[in-house]
């Protein structure tokens, strides 16, 4: 593909979608390097720290859990950003970034989800509660799966993304009630311990591996993210080739 | 070892599954995709930016 000669040399240049795209090819290689990198360092770390004196062997789910829910609120704000890419600037790749997030921060919703169920079940006694954080969480996990099938149900891309964008900044009022609702409200869940005023509630001995393991969740997402982008963009292309031939094939 | 492994075990295996599922995902569609593309420039079929047309 020819696009790889094409060079960067300002942030704008980004906005061109075969630029973008010879951009993505020179940084994935780096960018899932880095990836493997921390999570062998992470999981390492994860399974060489010592057991919680209170919690035992399950402080190890937090290892998961805490870095999927980050990045499922992360990938939804991402998401916001572009809708608003999409709504105000009319940037011709904020769609998609916009689109090919959701399915991203559905998998790492789900990954919470589930972590959270399966950490609460030996701490808690229950699997699940329909307090606050769980709830709000869940319809998080919804909004993904809604906004996933929007984009699948309509042709029009340009359309689908408007339409989208205003569901996604409609549904970002949801992002503040996650973070703050084991503040507002009376939850089984635990306030937050690692992002709070006053610094973090954790013994560095468990911070290490959970802030490594974060960061290689961030990487992860980053990686999947801008290689969706770029397949979305040569969707796209194989879209308008096929228009091309079909005219070209109906005008001769 | 502790009467909880199982809950960490299926946490662990939950979070390959769905790394791998993700993956998986994105490395099929982008082969698939780049060899879509492909067999439309063998056939001839360019963008217009490119500067060529339908054969």
């Amino acid at each position: 593909m020819r696009e790889r000669s094409l060079a960067i040399r300002s942030f704008t240049d980004l906005a061109n979608p075969t630029r973008f795209v010879a951009l993505a090819g020179r940084l994935l290689p780096w960018l899932a390097s880095l990836t493997v990198l921390l999570f062998a360092i992470g999981l390492t770390l994860c399974f060489t720290t010592a057991a919680d004196y209170q919690q035992g062997e399950t402080v190890r789910i937090m290892y998961i859990h805490v870095p999927a829910a980050w990045l499922a609120m992360m990938g939804y704000t991402v998401m916001a950003a572009s809708a608003l890419g999409t709504l105000v600037w009319r940037h011709p790749l904020a769609d998609v970034a916009a689109k090919c997030a959701a399915p991203i921060g559905a998998g790492f919703t789900a990954l919470a989800l589930v972590t959270g169920s399966l950490w609460g079940k030996p701490m808690w006694g229950t699997w699940w509660v329909w307090d606050a954080r769980l709830t709000s969480f869940f319809i998080l996990f919804l909004m993904y799966l809604g906004l996933i099938a929007l984009n699948r149900a309509m042709d029009d891309a340009g359309r689908a993304a408007k339409v989208a964008a205003v569901l996604i900044l409609v549904g970002f009022v949801n992002i503040p009630i996650i973070k703050f609702s084991v503040d507002w409200w009376n939850t089984l869940h635990q306030p937050a311990s690692v992002l709070r005023l006053g610094g973090s509630a954790i013994d560095p001995e468990f911070r290490r591996p959970l802030l490594v393991m974060a960061l290689a969740f961030t990487c992860l997402f980053f990686t999947l993210h801008l290689a969706a982008m770029r397949t979305e963009i040569w969707r796209r292309r194989i879209a308008a080739m096929r228009r091309q031939a079909a005219r070209g094939a109906a005008s001769a | 070892m502790s009467a909880h492994l199982a809950y960490v075990a299926a946490s662990y295996g939950a979070a390959l599954l769905v790394v791998a599922g993700l993956v998986s995902w994105v490395v099929l569609d982008a082969r698939a995709r780049r060899r879509e593309l492909q067999a439309l420039e063998e056939a001839g079929i360019r963008r217009r930016s490119a500067g060529g047309g339908a054969p």
